[in-house]
């Protein structure tokens, strides 16, 4: 028999404004095997754990049911906190009183009710606990990361500083993400470019660090500390190790007209092309829908040009597998499209652009050199109008709930940009809020307007008519209430930003959860915002939720640091509550290893006639301790009941339920 | 009914739920009628949450609203001022008295040019 004693928390009055605690531990102490009930304000407190460590030793208790918040929040630490006085740590229970119980319920009675008996199950279930000891497997001491932004850069450079060794994997040609398209970043307007090439310079020299361009993750297997990854190296029908980077190639292809996505199709390039002058590795790249020779087979001038004999019109894409112990999700964002924003004319006039072709346009290594000009006739606009929010904090289907974060500051910057290089020009940004929560940012906003005399209106355009060379802009001005016709050149729609589209997928293979935006969730939104609840996989950058550069640069950092607490283990202690099966009773019919998602099911085949002939072999099933994730998958499915989980046994489960339904 | 319990009432006939509004002012960006009108589209949703419902029941803005129901498409908060204006002038018809469809009274007006759906409509206009 048991001696089991309960510890009823308060947790300030987040329990005990619902739930008497008094009444629960009262009730609890007359359960068969309790020897010691008691309740406390703050059980997780230092003062509370000692509360729990004294009573294990006085009581001679051999198990511990502790009734507070769900044990995904605190069930570690009383685990330790019991360990600490010998106790083995899988002798305690936590029943769910806050979440599933006290924050629920009005009604005290009804709550305190639900957490006696929510107590009750969880004695019972220590009645049936045996105790486990957790396995320990190796650590692979390399990190990967998906995404070669500036997010994924920052993460890369930190592992690799502490002697780690990093892969980037990036599925543009060129390492930089959306950065290299920006022109200049607030609050400071120090040029893009200049603070980021040298660090895709740092990322391309640094040892450590192995970069994968026009690649993409295929495959992901295996557990935290342990993960096999299949990547896909797409064919760029240029050899990488050969190619010098001279470009010759994409001077002389013939095919000059296809959309540049470097410049968001705003200009065009060469079939084979190097997406920018810094990019790196400044290797050329085939793009295989345009290129003549790759399409018909008639033509291979940049075969003949290249001097190095870097070209390869044969090559296949490439299937890598390699091992890595974390894997850092740096994903990015893209502007969403605004196709379903026919108000706003974007698909009618030329002169209408989201913010980021705006930055292209501005840009010294834009399509026009850095001369803003509209794209429809290449004048220069006198009168630009700007509208902020289009698609963020909209409910409806084609926008996104979320606010996009950035736009507040990057349209500031836009309007105090052209104020400045173009004085004559009449710049108005139309507003719903102006939010700018950052060091400097307010000021900087407050300079656009006071210093720069940028028209910041707040209201929201209603809509944009092309009518001859002009936009007819009509929209609301809410402080002075009435209705403004305004005459434009250019309208600039900050289009909200969304996870890219590769995202969801990924977010599936590495069974990482994702919220109904399709951006990646931490294990715990405060206090572990860089982990995602998939053990070993990371989150940096936008793929986690919009952000800027500053704080996308401070999470990457954080997001290194925890892969290197994790790399610099040499063994990672187990979850001993693992599949296991009874080999007596399995008959090897597969069904668990069917349903296993994370293949930690084989099978061998034993003898079990005890007698040297081996007359009597039978194929079983047999799980891999340190693969197995404990999801109980295999147990539910098994026909026979042979496969059975520690620490969740059917017994200890079903045990649970009859104390429930007393 | 005081003004806060007609607004209410506006809002349950219009389906309207102007605590979703967040002033972005779009509807008024987009109205056609704006120029035309003493309240606009973007005040309706103030005005129906603020309890001063009795302004609007006033004004002729409810009679000069073209019913386009582009504030109603363009809002991207989903929350329709358009029928606001719509459920106000319901309101005004119904202190009209004497509007009322009586069901026994439909069989003598009965024609085939009207459509099934106006007399669906009347009797759901008209059911208080």
């Amino acid at each position: 028999m048991q001696r089991i004693g309960v510890f009823v928390c308060h947790c300030g009055t987040n329990i005990a404004a619902t739930v008497d605690v008094k009444k629960v531990a009262e009730t609890l102490l007359q359960e068969p095997g309790v020897v010691y009930a008691t309740d406390y304000q703050y059980m997780c407190s230092e003062a509370g754990q000692n509360m729990i460590k004294d009573a294990i030793k006085a009581q001679n208790l051999t198990g511990v049911v502790i009734c507070s918040c769900s044990p995904r929040m605190h069930e570690a630490t009383f685990r330790k906190a019991v360990a600490a006085v010998g106790m083995n740590p899988y002798m305690l229970e936590v029943a769910n009183i806050r979440e599933q119980c006290s924050w629920i319920h009005k009604n005290i009675e009804e709550a305190t009710e639900k957490a006696i008996i929510l107590g009750r199950a969880a004695v019972a279930k220590v009645h049936l606990n045996a105790p486990l000891i957790a396995g320990q497997t190796p650590v692979t001491k390399r990190a990967l990361v998906i995404g070669g932004g500036i997010a994924g850069i920052q993460c890369a450079l930190d592992i690799a500083d502490a002697g780690y060794q990093v892969d980037i994997v990036e599925k543009e040609p060129t390492v930089g993400g959306k950065m290299t398209k920006i022109d200049k970043t607030f609050p400071t307007l120090d040029c893009s470019s200049c603070i980021l090439t040298p660090k895709m310079v740092d990322v391309a020299q640094n040892e450590n660090i192995k970069i994968y361009s026009y690649s993409e993750v295929e495959s992901v297997k295996g557990f935290v500390g342990n993960f096999t990854v299949g990547i896909k190296r797409k064919a760029r029908y240029v050899k990488e190790d050969i190619c010098t980077g001279c470009g010759l190639c994409t001077e002389k292809c013939p095919q000059k007209k296809v959309p540049n996505d470097y410049n968001l199709g705003l200009d065009t390039k060469r079939a084979i092309y190097i997406p920018f002058a810094q990019a790196v590795p400044k290797v050329a790249t085939i793009d295989a829908d345009y290129c003549t020779m790759l399409k018909t087979g008639k033509c291979g001038v940049c075969s003949k040009i290249c001097t190095a004999g870097a070209i390869d019109y044969t090559q296949q894409d490439e299937h890598l597998e390699e091992q890595y112990g974390a894997i850092v999700v740096a994903t990015g964002y893209n502007p969403i499209k605004l196709d379903a924003f026919d108000e706003f004319a974007y698909s009618q006039s030329p002169d209408v652009v989201t913010s980021l072709e705006f930055e292209r346009l501005m840009s010294a290594s834009g399509p026009n050199g850095g001369h803003l000009v509209r794209p429809s006739d290449h004048k220069e606009p006198k009168t630009i109008v700007f509208v902020q929010c289009v698609g963020s904090r909209s409910t409806v289907e084609c926008g996104k709930p979320y606010c996009s974060k950035i736009c507040c500051m990057y349209t500031c910057k836009h309007a105090m940009l052209c104020r400045e290089k173009y004085p004559d020009t009449e710049v108005y940004v139309f507003y719903i809020d102006v939010r700018t929560p950052g060091k400097n940012y307010d000021e900087f906003y407050r300079r656009a307007v006071e210093e720069y005399d940028v028209h910041y209106i707040k209201g929201m355009v209603g809509k944009v008519c092309p009518e001859g060379d002009k936009l007819k802009v009509q929209a609301s001005d809410l402080l002075t209430n009435e209705q403004l016709h305004i005459d434009a050149d250019m309208v600039v729609l900050a289009a909200a930003i969304e996870a890219d589209k590769s995202a969801r997928p990924l977010a599936t293979l590495l069974t990482a959860s994702m919220d109904t935006n399709d951006f990646f969730t931490e294990a715990h939104a405060k206090l572990r915002p860089v982990e995602s609840p998939t053990a070993g996989v990371f989150l940096a950058g936008c793929a986690q939720g919009p952000k800027d550069i500053p704080e996308t640069v401070t999470q990457a950092g954080a997001c290194a640091s925890k892969v290197i607490g994790l790399l610099a283990k040499d063994h990672l202690v187990g979850n001993p509550c693992v599949a296991h099966s009874d080999e007596m009773m399995c008959n090897g019919c597969s069904t668990c290893a069917n349903v296993c998602p994370y293949g930690a099911i084989t099978y061998e085949t034993k003898d079990f006639s005890r007698r040297k002939d081996g007359t009597l072999m039978r194929r079983v099933a047999s799980v891999n301790p340190a693969v197995c994730q404990g999801c109980g998958c295999c147990t539910v499915a098994c026909p026979s009941g042979a496969m059975d989980l520690y620490g969740f046994s059917t017994k200890q489960i079903m045990s649970e339920v009859d104390a429930i339904c007393k | 009914m005081d003004n806060m319990e007609i607004s209410k009432e506006i809002q349950r006939i219009s389906g309207v739920n102007p605590r979703k509004c967040m002033r972005c002012g779009k509807c008024s960006g987009t109205c056609p009628a704006y120029d035309q009108m003493e309240y606009h589209p973007h005040q309706f949703v103030n005005l129906a949450l603020s309890g001063k419902i009795d302004k609007l029941m006033e004004s002729k803005s409810i009679y000069t609203c073209l019913s386009c129901f582009a504030c109603v498409e363009r809002c991207p908060r989903g929350v329709e001022p358009a029928n606001i204006i719509e459920a106000v002038r319901l309101w005004k018809i119904r202190q009209q008295n004497q509007n009322h469809l009586v069901a026994d009274q439909i069989p003598a007006m009965l024609d085939e040019e009207i459509p099934q759906q106006a007399l669906v409509s009347a009797f759901r206009k008209y059911k208080k």
